[in-house]
């Protein structure tokens, strides 16, 4: 009998997930139009998108989206790059992993929002901050993760390349750094979704600009539908950072049988 | 890229399409020894141009550590392998080797495998050997949708692309399937009958010496206690009686030597542990 319900399987499948999605939302607007629902609390879902549209043409948005999207990107670079960096040393080099590894390892132990009060005395509330934060809290996934990767490359295809002429820099190269690129992409992953509860904190607690600093300027003018918007646009950013790094998962990793698209 | 030498060497080799001949290996008076546990004791060893050799003999019996030290991926104790009577102690030029794992880089198509420590310019090349394993129409191929005879035959092409002199062969056939195995062996004696380079091959399958070797040689506790010359004519009828008996005489007289396959530890010290079966993390 249920079959005569679902005439197309197809479809049903497409749609079924958004059912329950749709339907809170529409419970949601419903509750807010007829009062039930304080707008100090929540706003309604209509309000949010009006909002939007209102910070979007008058191009504060675009501003405020702008140097958040900015600030995550440089603070990535310059933690990730170090981290490859010094990951990529410490992996390849006992002696710059007896001289370095243990000092990483001490300062990984802090949390980078720990330091925030500290890092106002040093930097203010300028960029300087926010971009010492999000290195500092993107840069410990990425170190971990290139070192474990350098150090667990199959010995058997090192003994190969040997075998066949490769050494120094060829080896490193063909057989070395591709090995450790699954585990380096993970740490990359990792650190990207770190990289925006990182940058998220610091906006909130001082900024001049930024999602963050348009949300708290909302809540003091109880501005719910801006501030759920704020909220909103992390996880849109948040999202479209990690679709960025699965993209880049599938497209490096092609020939590993572990992120083959599904049939 | 730049060429090395010994890129350069192949490169020019191959240009005059010349075949390799074998090279003529010596081994003498080699020791090696794990953590005060002899391995290979005293080792006397010859192969002529172009023969081939093949070692048998039970798990941790020294076989795999001899074609090791042959190679140069480890250094000996005591003893000298020389190639036409020129000593060397690391990785030769020369000399290619075939792992039980085909160890392909997974990350490589097929044809970019085969080429591996070779210019780009050698692709017409590795090609043609490609063609001569029957892989040509897989060189754009991930390694990992290849069966492990398929990847087996890329890991033989590869080795033969550098016209070895001297080809090792360390167990390549002991994880494929019965049938796949007497095909890649067919393969392996046709390519040698072609290229005459000289082969040692390491086997658990004394069926397998009996059908490829010029000659078995069986080491027990790190010594040679047989030495048979095959001559039967090839290619070898597996179901003849003379093969039979042959192989026959060679099983017993590694049978009879009991008691040295409890576990013993192996050849390179670790425990013995079939590659493919802790493979399960990927």
């Amino acid at each position: 009998m249920a079959l005569s319900f679902t005439p197309h399987p197809g479809i049903w499948k497409r749609f079924a997930p958004w059912i329950v999605p749709v339907m809170l939302l529409a419970v949601w607007q419903a509750a807010a139009q007829l009062g039930w629902l304080s707008t100090r609390i929540l706003p309604a879902p209509l309000d949010v998108v009006k909002a939007a549209v209102t910070l979007a043409l008058s191009g504060e948005l675009w501003a405020h989206v702008w140097t958040s999207t900015w600030r995550a990107l440089t603070g990535f670079a310059i933690g990730g790059g170090l981290a490859l960096t010094l990951g990529l040393l410490t992996g390849s080099f006992t002696k710059a992993e007896t001289l370095l590894d243990s000092t990483i390892q001490m300062i990984r132990n802090i949390p980078p929002l720990a330091l925030i009060p500290l890092v106002i005395l040093w930097f203010g509330i300028e960029e300087k901050a926010k971009l010492f934060l999000v290195s500092l809290g993107v840069f410990f996934p990425i170190y971990i993760n290139t070192f474990h990767g350098i150090r667990s490359v199959d010995k058997g295809l090192i003994e190969m390349g040997r075998s066949y002429g490769l050494s120094g820099w060829a080896l490193y190269r063909e057989v070395i750094l591709p090995g450790a690129l699954p585990s380096i992409l993970v740490g990359v992953r990792f650190s990207l979704g770190f990289m925006w509860v990182i940058l998220i904190v610091a906006e909130t607690i001082s900024a001049t600009a930024g999602i963050g600093y348009m949300t708290m300027n909302a809540r003091e003018f109880l501005q719910t539908d801006v501030v759920v918007l704020g909220i909103l646009l992390y996880a849109l950013l948040g999202k479209l950072a990690d679709v960025l790094a699965k993209w880049l998962e599938r497209y490096w990793l092609r020939w590993h049988p572990g992120y083959q698209p599904a049939p | 890229m730049q060429t090395t030498p010994v890129e350069h060497a192949v490169v020019q080799t191959i240009a005059r399409g010349e075949t390799s001949r074998g090279v003529k290996l010596t081994v003498s008076g080699l020791d090696k020894s794990y953590a005060g546990r002899h391995v290979l004791t005293n080792l006397d060893l010859h192969l002529r141009p172009g023969e081939f050799v093949a070692i048998v003999g039970r798990s941790g019996c020294g076989k795999s550590t001899l074609l090791r030290l042959v190679a140069g991926l480890e250094p000996s104790d005591a003893g000298a392998v020389t190639l036409d009577g020129a000593s060397h102690t690391s990785l030769h030029p020369d000399t290619r080797i075939m792992f039980q794992d085909s160890r392909l880089l997974p990350w490589k198509r097929v044809l970019d495998n085969v080429m591996i420590g070779l210019p780009r310019s050698s692709a017409p090349h590795a090609l043609s050997v490609l063609v001569q394993v029957g892989l040509a129409d897989r060189k754009g191929d991930w390694p990992a949708v290849l069966s492990g005879g398929q990847r087996q035959r890329v890991a033989l092409a590869r080795a033969l692309v550098h016209e070895p002199r001297l080809m090792l062969l360390d167990e390549p056939l002991g994880a494929l399937d019965a049938l796949t195995r007497i095909e890649m062996q067919e393969l392996i004696e046709e390519l040698w009958l072609q290229r005459r380079f000289t082969a040692l091959l390491v086997t658990h399958d004394v069926a397998e010496a009996v059908a490829l070797s010029d000659r078995v040689v069986l080491i027990e506790e790190g010594q040679i206690a047989l030495d048979e010359p095959i001559r039967l004519p090839r290619p070898r009828a597996r179901g003849s009686a003379a093969f039979a008996e042959l192989e026959d005489r060679v099983l017993r007289r590694v049978l009879r030597h009991a008691g040295a396959d409890v576990p013993a530890p192996s050849e390179h010290g670790r425990a013995v542990v079939p590659f493919t079966h802790w493979r399960w993390a990927i």
